[in-house]
């Protein structure tokens, strides 16, 4: 009996000490922070009905808050300390959208300068002071990073991306900035592509001041495979930092080509192919990429599959389901979601349905965590 | 599980009008693959009494009929270990089948036993593979018996496997769409979806590779790119193709008279053609016909999504369609 009281007595005064503790914080720090926005682990893109929307989701893939869009979005980058995201529109991207998380409202509107669009990505500094987006010069798709304010979102100038058509950048842990140059000059109406048989793909590495460190373009018979998708490569040790990179083809389909790249700045790229079995499972399209616990996932919604892969990218297992394409680190595995608005669970083993709902999941599935 | 779903089927079928996957996997799926498994079995049969090239022809020609009935069907068991590659390799542009092949017929024969063949090359195998051992274009390096004995029985094998697989097991993991512990299809919409993008990719499959390979462009046709050309089958691959889709269409629903139509205009114009193997697209004349048939394909297409997405209420996938 005087334990369960002490015990209660205890909780207790941890409970006041908590909320003691959380009203200096308050005090001290006004601002939010991302436990402020339910702690949401994920953001995703997606359709609902006719309207486009921005979910935050539980790492057991429930929503958690929902925020309209004004037209279908793509990917989205959060601000590493303050509840911020910006929502990138599709591209040809005429907006992004910096929401507040927790008050679900939109606190800026970024609009590229005259002549320039949006790409899809984008990605902050380590210290949230710079947002770099991945964009092009309408005419002729030369490649742009975008560089804003990090607290006003004022545009602040660019950098050349080093190439055609960028698509996504990551950051490096120690600040420089990878580009995934696609290579596609596209019209700047209606997505035509304008230069399938010249073009010329590479992946960039900047440094943090935006200076070219390192370029590398794959081998000749491959200059029609599309580098699109990024996702950094942790606990590799060996390899140092780097990048797994996914790659769309745009060559005869009736090659078997690899989706899947290493890349270690100062080496050649490592291409990756999957089994022969599954050479066509991807349809040549890889849509989304992702790294956890010393795994790749790799997802084609064209082909039905997700795809992993073991850190020195040999073929794991591939899973399949429709429409297939968000994939995200999780604590265990990945999350993933599709165009039929499931939300799975993906490890080795299988997918496992964590929920369904009216949100069709866009391209592509942020982890915030 | 399996037998309530079955009775369900049954129930259905008093109603004349009524059309669903049920349906599309009772009329369509499950006959289609007993017929491949049924025709393989038999050329199998056939090769390990004789195995002469000239004598097997008649039951290889069977057999890829049969696989014409389901050879627009990517999901389920076919998918798994590579099997709808190793069934039928094309378009294969680097020759990577014949490759493989010549070193199999002259390598260590070990290769050739049952343990071990299915471990070999997707390209050198199926359909495909024995084509080139029954209709050689030139003199083969060695005697071809027991290449083809080894990929008939391979054939034969995968062919059972997917068949018992859909009779044992998958052919209820469509029925029960939306069950609890249903993990690979959450509702019936689903299913009704991915019987549509079947149809949607077997269509294009037909316009871009079956057409579009030897049509290549005016100023340079590729009839050398046909479909089993050397089988002579390049035309009825593509008939026969139209009339099983258009049958797990009239499986689906009894409700679209246009999709109907444009199947029977392209089907009619591939039957009035007399152009085995494509070997037309050179010829000026000869080419405005397969074009014409591509025109056709394509217009299916195009109402397949006009009328028959609608009546099944799906659509082309929300980021497969895109592409970014």
């Amino acid at each position: 009996m005087s334990a369960s009281v002490s015990t209660r007595r205890m909780a207790i005064e941890m409970a006041t000490r908590r909320a003691f503790l959380a009203g200096l914080a308050a005090a001290s720090l006004p601002r939010l922070s991302w436990a402020d926005a339910g702690s949401p682990a994920y953001l995703a893109a997606g359709k609902v009905g006719e309207a486009f929307v921005l979910h935050g989701l539980s790492g057991a893939g429930q929503s958690l808050f929902q925020i309209e869009l004004p037209a279908r979005g793509h990917a989205a980058a959060a601000h590493p300390d303050r509840p911020e995201a910006v929502a990138f529109a599709r591209r040809p991207g005429t907006y992004a959208l910096v929401l507040n998380c927790v008050t679900g409202r939109v606190t800026a509107r970024l609009t590229p300068p005259e002549g320039r669009q949006f790409n899809g990505h984008g990605a902050f500094s380590p210290d949230g002071a710079l947002l770099m987006t991945s964009e092009v010069v309408a005419e002729g798709s030369e490649g742009r990073i975008g560089l804003w304010d990090g607290r006003s979102y004022a545009r602040i100038g660019e950098w050349a991306s080093g190439g055609i058509g960028p698509h996504e950048v990551r950051r490096l842990p120690d600040g420089r900035l990878v580009v995934a140059n696609g290579g596609i000059q596209t019209d700047p109406g209606d997505r035509t592509k304008l230069n399938l048989d010249t073009m010329r793909p590479n992946l960039t590495l900047l440094s943090p001041e935006g200076g070219l460190l390192d370029q590398v373009e794959l081998p000749a018979a491959l200059h029609q495979n599309s580098i699109r998708h990024l996702a950094v490569l942790q606990g590799v040790a060996l390899l140092g930092q780097g990048v797994a990179f996914a790659m769309q083809w745009e060559g005869d389909p009736a090659e078997p080509v690899p989706q899947l790249g290493l890349w270690t700045p100062g080496r050649a790229p490592q291409l990756c192919p999957p089994a022969e079995a599954d050479a066509f499972a991807m349809q040549g399209y890889a849509g989304s990429i992702a790294v956890s616990g010393g795994m790749i996932a790799l997802t084609s919604p064209k082909g039905g599959v997700v795809m992993l892969f073991d850190s020195t990218g040999a073929p794991l297992a591939t899973h399949r389901r429709a429409d297939l394409c968000g994939v995200a680190p999780a604590p265990q595995g990945f999350v993933a979601t599709d165009g039929q608005g499931a939300v799975w669970s993906c490890d080795a083993a299988g997918l496992a349905p964590l929920g369904q709902g009216a949100t069709l999941w866009d391209n592509h599935l942020l982890a915030l965590i | 599980m399996r037998r309530l779903a079955l009775a369900l089927c049954l129930t259905a079928a008093a109603a004349p009008a009524f059309a669903d996957f049920p349906e599309a996997v009772r009329d369509h799926i499950l006959p289609g693959y007993a017929g491949f498994a049924a025709a393989t079995a038999a050329l199998d049969a056939e090769a390990q009494a004789d195995c002469s090239p000239q004598g097997l022809r008649p039951a290889f020609q069977a057999a890829w009929d049969a696989w014409m009935a389901v050879a627009h069907l990517r999901l389920g068991p076919v998918e798994d270990h590579g099997r709808v590659l190793a069934i039928a390799f094309w378009p294969d542009p680097k020759g990577l089948g014949t490759k493989a092949q010549m070193a199999l017929l002259t390598g260590d024969p070990a290769a050739l036993t049952p343990e071990h063949f299915p471990e070999q090359s997707v390209a050198a195998r199926g359909l495909t593979g024995l084509e080139r051992l029954l209709y050689p274009a030139e003199p083969l390096p060695a005697d071809p018996c027991a290449l083809i004995r080894a990929t008939t029985a391979d054939l034969a094998r995968m062919a059972g496997e997917i068949d018992a697989a859909w009779q044992g097991g998958y052919a209820d993991v469509l029925l029960t769409a939306g069950e609890p512990g249903n993990t690979t299809f959450l509702s019936r919409p689903e299913v009704r979806q991915a019987l549509f993008t079947q149809l949607a990719a077997g269509l294009e499959f037909v316009e871009d590779s079956r057409l579009g390979r030897p049509l290549g462009t005016f100023d340079k046709p590729r009839p050398e790119r046909a479909e089993a050309r050397a089988s002579g089958r390049s035309l009825r691959n593509v008939t026969l193709g139209l009339q099983a889709m258009k049958g797990l269409v009239q499986a689906l629903t009894p409700d679209a008279p246009q999709t109907v139509a444009a199947f029977d205009h392209a089907i009619a114009l591939a039957e009035a053609m007399d152009d085995p193997a494509f070997a037309g697209v050179a010829e000026p004349q000869s080419r405005l016909k397969v074009e014409i048939l591509a025109e056709a394909v394509d217009e299916i297409r195009v109402v397949i999504l006009s009328e028959l997405a609608p009546e099944l209420d799906v659509g082309i996938g929300f980021n497969a369609a895109d592409g970014d």
